[in-house]
């Protein structure tokens, strides 16, 4: 994601700067701020109303108690779990394709894959893993045989255990796509002069490649986290019983027909996951500047 | 310059967000019936002047929207139909597995659409938290309906009801004859509950059900969130959502649920039974109500005299609920008494908690649900 | 030498690995979707229930024409935008780059959960129908479509083409079209496959609209027919995994064309 440099300013017909050329954005700016900033400030506005509508902290406040901070925990837990687990094994995968030709069969197919899997909803991996691990499933009559778990369906699969799995299976191709191009900037004339200067493949790695990688690979590991927090298709599809995660506390807060009132609540936990996504992603864009110095 | 072009930008970005900001106009369009009759405002048949008028004046719009109406549902499929087939009016059924407050939801949302809902089938406490949007209409049969199953204006009216029971198949576990036999090791990944209690209320009314049959009470629902914890830790809770199609698979194979659900599964699965704890006879009825922005107000009220008329009472029967007309019915004759006897046999005195007990024992379950069985 | 050779050894097991668990569950869909309960066979009536049940292809068609709309809304709003900015306002690029990416901060149940007021608008003036989730689609789909032009737009010199174009009189909007655009398309055609496998598998907002989109439906019909659904779901995402490896191809094409390694 390289950022594009200034063009030069002056305008082919020598004018400068003038209303004129920046009317032709009002277009996309006002739409997006129809459709992207309104509901934001929208929820903005929302979480720090009462049930009357006037100016109140008490839902903010709310943000502390016992179960929305046992959910926050939970959704902390698990983006971060998701994140690690799919970070590593995603520069795994990622190094183990990158020294293959960006023609070669292998490296399209991989790239092809890890690019369906990680643009497409959660709704059809929830169901995949459903399919391999639920009731009837393909790997289920397997693992009772050797495993002795139950021959009905694993339950865990319906909790935030399941929630672990299914995430990881798309944090893993998300990683593949966002830490390539960082592992293709690894130029192998460092490597070769490296060597020529006595490193073993141990030094080579340890000293100077994996201090190279290491923000983008930091970086890469915050947009998974981010990725995995702001998730909600995935969640929705699995979980029936209980809201194990924020996301799922959201749709409660909006839709429970046994807590009722709860829709300026569900403002309050929203501005709590963009705040969250927010940090995430600011951490993000600053060390994806520290990785662009030495690996574009 | 610069500055212009951005001051240009900021104010039509202002503008364009206040606008949206703000709610949009209201359509209005309350055309009268060719009789001369403003059907949003008609509290009952003679205000159309005579139940052939109502009918007449359903017939020209034509179309009627309800919304979380599973076909079934306590026989609700059929029960459309009927109604389709017999006034000729088309039924638009929208978002059957939607929940109470969806159904408020969608009627705020569609305000002033034509895709609003017209009637609403809601739990009690979503029914009583909303009153302000239902329109009051009072139905041919509204007296023979008993006082603390209406209200008495006809803004809302219970429709139909049952207890809450354990349904169960006789084939893969043994009989059920309390709910600690649940607890067993025969019942190890079986036992399902009907969507979230935080949520649901069919759910919900369950774990009341098991707070009683264990010490608790209608102002206490901790035994019954004690109960499930009990039962996940012997493994026995399965977190899926029990459907028609998992309890025909023998996925769930015990599905804790309204009587009239678990009854209706008998005619899939032929070794189904349904039992109703006699020391926790949990009843609950559902509301049923008119929008009133329906946008069609006729057709709606059309609806609800079907509902509670004696062939809409029996339909309701067929599908194992208990109509709130009943006793009324009984006594007249006209209720389908094979039907009836047919119910599941209920001993003990049946209890309803009331909405502020029920918002009491939501707040404990809010807090511990999650605790307990996530 | 042997190290490279375990090395190569271990290199292919460890793909082999990768490819049985992300093969495994997408296996699984065309196991569950196949099979006849009844009977413990195989049959394919949960794929011909997907062109016979009518709820099913009406979620099809309108995830269709969603994605149609979405691709067309973004091809008009956001090209000839980020032309403009690269031709005559480049000091724009960081705003525009910001906001374009401001998507992948706000997550889409944020906004569903703020959009009620302006979808209230939409539904007014526009009439109420699932097709109006195209207005939102366009905005969760900016990030990757802006990538994927900003690389195409990236390797032209716009600049001087629009300069040669304007010297020889044409107007902006010949420039736009008729000049930059066709040696877009690429970039344009890559953020429109993603646009695409976006839309096809999108479920928070349209399910927190209650519009019936394919997800959506999916979902729905799992509790009632599970075969179907599953049948549903291995069929978009091969859609979309067809669209994706297409993309992949004309990569390589650019990829050459252009000369860049």
């Amino acid at each position: 994601m390289a950022a594009t440099s200034a063009a030069p300013p002056p305008a082919p017909t020598g004018r400068r700067f003038s209303v004129g050329p920046s009317v032709g954005l009002l277009p996309f700016l006002v739409y997006l701020s129809i459709f992207l900033l309104v509901p934001t400030i929208t929820v903005l506005v929302g979480a720090f109303q009462d049930d009357q509508g006037g100016f109140s902290l008490q839902k903010i406040g709310k943000l502390n108690d016992e179960l929305p901070l046992h959910v926050l925990r939970e959704s902390l837990l698990l983006s971060f779990i998701s994140a690690a687990v799919g970070a590593v094994l995603g520069a795994l995968l990622a190094y183990l394709i990158v020294t293959a030709p960006p023609t070669s069969v292998l490296r399209r197919v991989v790239t092809a894959v890890c690019g369906v899997l990680a643009q497409f909803g959660g709704v059809t991996l929830a169901f995949a893993w459903i399919a391999t691990l639920g009731f009837g499933g393909l790997l289920t009559k397997v693992l009772a045989d050797t495993l002795g778990t139950d021959p009905n369906g694993i339950s865990e699969l319906y909790e935030l255990p399941g929630l672990v799995l299914v995430y990881t299976y798309f944090q893993i191709p998300l990683m593949v796509i966002v830490f390539l191009p960082a592992l293709e900037g690894l130029r192998p004339q460092w490597r070769e002069a490296a060597v020529n200067l006595g490193a073993t493949t141990w030094q080579y790695w340890t000293q100077v490649a994996f201090p190279l990688l290491r923000p983008a690979f930091l970086g890469s590991m915050l947009l998974l986290f981010a990725n995995a927090f702001a998730a909600y298709a995935t969640a929705a599809a699995l979980v029936s019983q209980g809201s194990p995660i924020l996301p799922l506390l959201i749709r409660n807060s909006l839709t429970s027909e046994i807590v009722l009132g709860e829709q300026n609540f569900a403002y309050a936990l929203a501005l709590e996951m963009v705040v969250v996504v927010a940090i995430v992603m600011s951490l993000y864009a600053w060390l994806l500047k520290r990785t662009s110095r030495w690996l574009s | 310059m610069k500055v212009r072009s951005t001051l240009v930008t900021l104010v039509a970005l202002v503008a364009a967000s206040a606008l949206a900001g703000c709610a949009p106009p209201e359509e209005d369009d309350n055309e009268p019936t060719p009789g001369g009759v403003d059907a949003k405002t008609a509290t009952s048949a003679e205000d159309f002047g005579g139940m052939d008028e109502l009918v007449k004046a359903a017939q020209e719009e034509g179309e009627l929207n309800v919304i979380a109406l599973p076909p079934d549902w306590a026989n609700y499929g059929t029960i459309i139909s009927t109604f389709e087939d017999k006034y000729d009016i088309k039924v638009n059924s929208d978002q059957p597995d939607a929940a109470s407050q969806d159904e408020i939801n969608a009627a705020n949302q569609l305000k002033g659409t034509d895709r609003a809902p017209d009637v609403f089938d809601l739990g009690q406490s979503v029914a009583l938290a909303n009153t302000d949007l239902f329109a009051p209409y009072k139905v041919e049969t509204f007296d023979e309906i008993p006082d603390e199953f209406k209200d008495p204006d006809g803004t809302w009216v219970n429709d139909y009801g049952g207890f809450m029971s354990v349904g169960y198949d006789s084939e893969v576990v043994p009989e059920v004859t309390s709910l600690d036999d649940l607890l067993g090791p025969d019942f190890k990944g079986k036992v399902a509950l009907n969507g979230d209690p935080t949520a649901a209320g069919a759910a919900f009314s369950g774990v009341v059900m098991a707070s009683i049959a264990n010490g608790g009470s209608v102002d206490d629902i901790a035994p019954g969130v004690e109960y499930f914890k009990k039962l996940k830790d012997a493994g026995n809770f399965l977190p899926v959502d029990p459907t028609s199609a998992t309890i025909q698979s023998g996925q769930t194979p015990v599905v804790i649920d309204w009587d009239y659900l678990n009854a209706a599964e008998t005619a899939n699965i032929p070794s189904w039974k349904v039992f109703v704890p006699e020391e926790a006879a949990v009843a609950g009825y559902y509301f049923q109500a008119i929008n009133a922005d329906a946008p069609h107000p006729a057709a709606a009220r059309l609806w609800q005299e079907f509902l509670y008329s004696d062939e809409g009472q029996n339909l309701w029967l067929a599908g194992g609920a208990r109509p709130v007309r009943a006793d009324a019915m009984v006594e007249a004759g006209t209720i389908d008494q094979d039907l009836y006897d047919a119910l599941p046999e209920v001993a003990g005195t049946p209890v309803i908690p009331t909405n502020e007990q029920t918002e009491v024992m939501a707040a404990y379950l809010a807090e511990n649900w999650a605790k307990a069985v996530g | 030498m042997s190290g490279s050779t375990v090395w190569r050894i271990v290199r292919w097991l460890l793909l082999l690995l990768f490819a049985a668990f992300f093969a495994i569950p997408l296996l699984a869909l065309l196991n569950f979707s196949t099979k006849d309960t009844v009977t413990d066979g195989r049959t394919l009536a949960a794929w011909q229930a997907l062109t016979q049940d009518p709820t099913m292809t009406d979620a099809i068609i309108t995830s269709l024409l969603l994605a149609l709309l979405t691709v067309v809304g973004m091809v008009v709003l956001l090209v000839p935008t980020m032309i403009w900015v690269r031709l005559r306002v480049p000091g724009a690029t960081r705003m525009i780059e910001f906001l374009c990416l401001l998507p992948l901060t706000i997550p889409a149940l944020v906004i569903v959960v703020g959009l009620t007021n302006v979808y209230a608008w939409v539904n007014y003036l526009v009439g109420d129908s699932a097709l109006t989730l195209a207005f939102v689609y366009v905005v969760l789909v900016l990030p990757y479509a802006y990538r994927a032009i900003d690389s195409s737009l990236s390797s032209l010199d716009a600049m001087t083409l629009a300069e040669a174009a304007r010297s020889l009189g044409a107007s902006w909007f010949t420039v736009i079209t008729r000049v930059i655009l066709p040696n877009l398309w690429p970039g344009v055609l890559g953020g429109a496959f993603i646009a695409v496998a976006l839309v096809l598998g999108e479920y928070t907002i349209s399910s927190l609209t209650h519009y019936n989109t394919l997800p959506v439906v999916i979902v729905q019909i799992s509790k009632a027919d599970a075969p179907q659904s599953m049948a549903a779901a291995l069929a978009s995402l091969l859609f979309a995994a067809i669209l994706l490896v297409g993309l992949s191809f004309l990569d390589r094409r650019r990829r050459t064309t252009t000369g860049r390694s």
